[in-house]
């Protein structure tokens, strides 16, 4: 078993309940009024202050003390939620993540100042918010011979597990005590309830103790009890009434104080017991149909994912004997073991799935803040958010995801005075939609906003050198110039954007994960950008080829077509490296060349067609061998810098294939295309 | 030693309570919320049960009631956590059969304390 830090544990949790937090806290922006959101934004509160304190998170319990009195008043209809108490209750989160992650150095007058703007918002509905703490014990009130203490208990406190023995052995722990038992209500043997409890006591106690430490020994049945304590010295001698129960158990006793704030109950007001709304379901609970769930690190699931992708690579090389030889039976395990293998490996694969609402919910935050500070107001629409992805790629595809997000508000979506004189609605809208198509998810952010200008584009383009001025080109192909490294067509260049960096960044993640990235634009009416990503990182069908004597994956996703090249091909050529597929032409790449490889080329060799998005490029190999099942080994941090290859797999017969990387030889062969066509030029 | 069931969503605070009780000698089963704390209560005997009351899918509340028509619980010490201070929701539970109580945040001396005072070995 492995022991967890249960701080560890506490940091997890927090940061799930700040998530979820923050999502409450933006719905609630909304719709002020509603009581579900209030209730659930009061428990995050509470479990991050109760569990902070107990794990030595003293600053986060202090400080959060302060909102969750806040939320208790709110959720008490003592003052009123609003836009102001939401974004200030925004900030506290935000500062209790940096107060968990990073206590050291977070400065303290940031969280002074938060307390400080919160408490001049409610102020004015209430009386001062009680300082944080807890609450000082009472002077205790001594006796010095000791006490005389009379006991007797509802019958029915047995039921309800409380034992009196144990009690009156706590009573004797704190100092020597002489008890007398009252058998007096106690019946003859044939009409005894042994589950009711008829005994009442006397103890004399001899201690300097304080009555608050005797009343403390019965702080769990104070209700259900009769309970008089006299100092000896003022003790009546010792008379031996049966204590009357009827009395209320509230009764004002003389000398009495209260009972310890924090541990033991308040002095029961019994005749006007308030009734009791049953309770809540948990409003700010996701998931909660979703029955119990299990909490996993993650690493150990990409352990588990290791393991069985060994499994299916052993289950490969079993099936291969298994079909080369002649016996029957083996040749059944095999097939059973294979199905076994499949199995396990699709339930592997979709423990990891997770849905893409954790992801979307992050950026309504970023969208909210950045809708503020640009003063331009936007509508967030989310759609297919239980759309699900292995949990490595949502998390590799939040960056990217933010990029596009301030491009769309700070690029796309016009000032509310322009979006008026267009006879667009003041609010622009943005949608982050997630959709499966086939074995593949579409991610879209879409706003509707001024669309593209692709005269600027293609004006930057030209003045940046990368096209001739004049050059004959698409529109779409002009505004593949926006993943260009260091291309910006911003006017002004503000905080957020504009400085040229993100699209090729966005465009390099997207690739790095075997996914697509496509633009598209009507102008007046907005632009939009479709991620095609595949569902795991994990596993992918790949196709076997063979190239001089090693062997190489090529993900079956990129392939479009496999051909021959003929010998008229290769003279049509003319030793440059272009191939025509259908009236177009398609430069390849020789693997051979590529790769060095030894020995004779096949006299048959074949042209594998792959794209990348609308590039197209064929790949020269000798064998294709079939489809593979691949589970991707990723390449040890000594070869990072190998560009050609994206990973690694095993074999069926143990022996290791290399997975090319399509996007960067699409590129590579863009690039030697370009070359080729150059001196041609000249 | 005594066999005791914890109930809370929260795991870093079912996980305080097993690394505090568990080195004094108890075993410690846990349980995320009041259906699945009632289904390991019908399993196993306990000595003690401590539960959280706001759980989702069956909250502590009704959870108590249930143990409490268990013939097996009759007698078996329930605990709650209770971060209220309103005095309503102790009555409510100690009237649906708790024992007693423990105010959250609590310290681990705090909880050894209750466990020693409802435990007898």
């Amino acid at each position: 078993m492995i022991e967890l830090d249960p701080a560890e544990t506490f940091r997890q949790e927090a940061a799930d309940l700040l998530d979820s937090l923050e999502t409450i806290l933006l719905d609630l922006g909304q719709t002020p009024q509603d009581r579900d959101l209030i209730d659930a934004a009061f428990r995050a509160l509470h479990t991050i202050k109760g569990s902070g304190s107990m794990f030595g998170f003293d600053r986060v319990a202090a400080f959060t003390h302060d909102f969750e009195t806040a939320f208790d008043l709110i959720r008490k209809g003592k003052i009123d939620a609003n836009r102001d108490i939401v974004t200030v209750s925004l900030a506290a989160k935000d500062y209790i993540r940096t107060l968990i992650d990073d206590p050291d150095s977070t400065d303290p007058i940031i969280g002074e100042a938060i307390v400080e703007e919160l408490h001049r918002l409610i102020d004015g509905g209430t009386e001062a918010v009680p300082a944080g703490g807890i609450e000082p014990a009472p002077e205790p009130a001594a006796a010095s011979a000791g006490w005389r203490i009379e006991i007797a208990f509802e019958p029915g406190i047995l039921r309800n597990g409380t034992n009196p023995l144990v009690l009156l052995d706590d009573l004797r722990a704190l100092g020597p005590c002489e008890v007398e038992a009252d058998l007096g209500k106690v019946p003859e043997l044939d009409a005894l309830d042994p589950e009711s409890c008829l005994i009442s006591w006397v103890v004399t106690l001899q201690s300097a103790c304080s009555r608050d430490e005797i009343e403390d020994v019965f702080m769990f049945v104070r209700d259900e009890m009769k309970l008089v304590v006299t100092p000896l010295d003022e003790a009546a001698p010792i008379s031996f009434p049966p204590l009357d129960m009827s009395l209320p158990a509230d009764e004002p006793e003389p000398g009495m104080t209260a009972p310890n704030a924090a541990l033991a109950p308040k002095a029961a007001t019994a005749p006007e017991r308030p009734a009791i709304a049953s309770e809540k379901a948990e409003p700010g609970r996701r998931n909660e149909d979703k029955g119990s769930t299990v909490r996993v690190q993650a690493e150990r699931l990409d352990e588990l994912m290791d393991r069985v992708g060994e499994l299916v690579i052993a289950q490969a090389r079993l099936s291969q004997i298994a079909h080369s030889g002649t016996d029957l039976a083996i040749k059944a395990i095999a097939e059973e073991i294979e199905r076994l293998a499949s199995g396990l490996r699709d339930t592997t694969m979709g423990v990891r799935m997770v849905p893409m609402g954790s992801l979307f919910g992050r950026f309504r935050r970023l969208v909210h803040d950045l809708s503020r500070d640009l003063g331009k107001p936007v509508d967030f629409v989310t759609v297919g958010e239980e759309t699900e992805m292995d949990k490595t790629m949502i998390e590799r595809l939040a960056d990217p995801l933010v990029h596009l997000i301030r491009n769309a508000i700070d690029h796309g979506i016009e000032s509310a005075d322009r979006r008026s004189q267009t006879a667009k609605s003041a609010t622009g809208r943005i949608e982050l939609a997630a959709r499966y198509v086939g074995a593949q998810v579409l991610v879209t952010v879409q706003d509707d906003g001024a669309g593209l200008d692709t005269a600027r584009i293609r004006a930057k383009a030209e003045e940046n050198g990368l096209i001739q001025p004049g050059a004959s080109l698409s529109e779409h192909e002009i505004h593949q110039f926006l993943f260009h490294p260091g291309f910006s067509t911003a006017k002004t260049i503000s905080a957020l954007s504009g400085r040229g960096v993100g699209m090729d960044v966005v465009k390099r993640t997207i690739e790095a994960m075997r996914g697509t990235i496509d633009l598209t634009t009507i102008p007046g009416h907005g632009s939009s950008v479709t991620l095609r990503l595949p569902l795991t990182l994990a596993i992918i069908d790949g196709l076997l080829i063979r190239v001089g004597e090693g062997r190489y994956i090529i993900p079956l996703s990129a392939v479009e077509e496999c051909i021959e090249l003929t010998a008229a091909d290769e003279a049509r050529a003319k030793g440059r490296s272009f191939l025509s597929v259908r009236g177009e032409l398609v430069p390849f790449l020789r693997l051979r060349d590529l790769f060095e490889a030894e020995g004779e080329a096949d006299p048959h060799q074949k042209v594998i067609v792959t794209s990348i998005g609308d590039t197209r490029i064929g790949l020269v190999v000798d064998q294709i061998i079939g489809s593979h099942q691949t589970v991707i080994k990723s390449l040890s941090k000594l070869h990072s810098d190998v560009t050609m290859f994206s990973g690694a797999t095993i074999l069926g017969d143990g022996s290791a294939a290399l997975i090319l990387d399509v996007a960067q030889l699409v590129t590579l062969g863009q690039v030697r295309a370009e070359s080729d066509r150059t001196p041609e030029a000249a | 030693m005594a066999n005791i069931l914890t109930v809370d969503d929260s795991p870093s605070v079912r996980q305080m309570i097993k690394l505090v009780l568990g080195p004094a000698g108890h075993n410690v089963v846990e349980a995320g919320d009041g259906s699945e704390g009632l289904a390991k209560a019908k399993a196993q005997a306990f000595d003690l049960v401590i539960t959280d009351l706001n759980m989702p899918v069956m909250n502590g509340m009704q959870m108590i009631k249930a143990l409490r028509g268990l013939p097996s619980f009759m007698g078996v010490p329930i605990v709650f956590l209770t971060t209220e201070s309103d005095d309503a929701v102790k009555q409510e539970a100690k009237a649906a059969g708790a024992t007693g109580w423990i105010t959250k945040p609590f310290k681990p001396e705090q909880l050894l304390a209750v466990v020693a005072k409802l435990v007898r070995s």
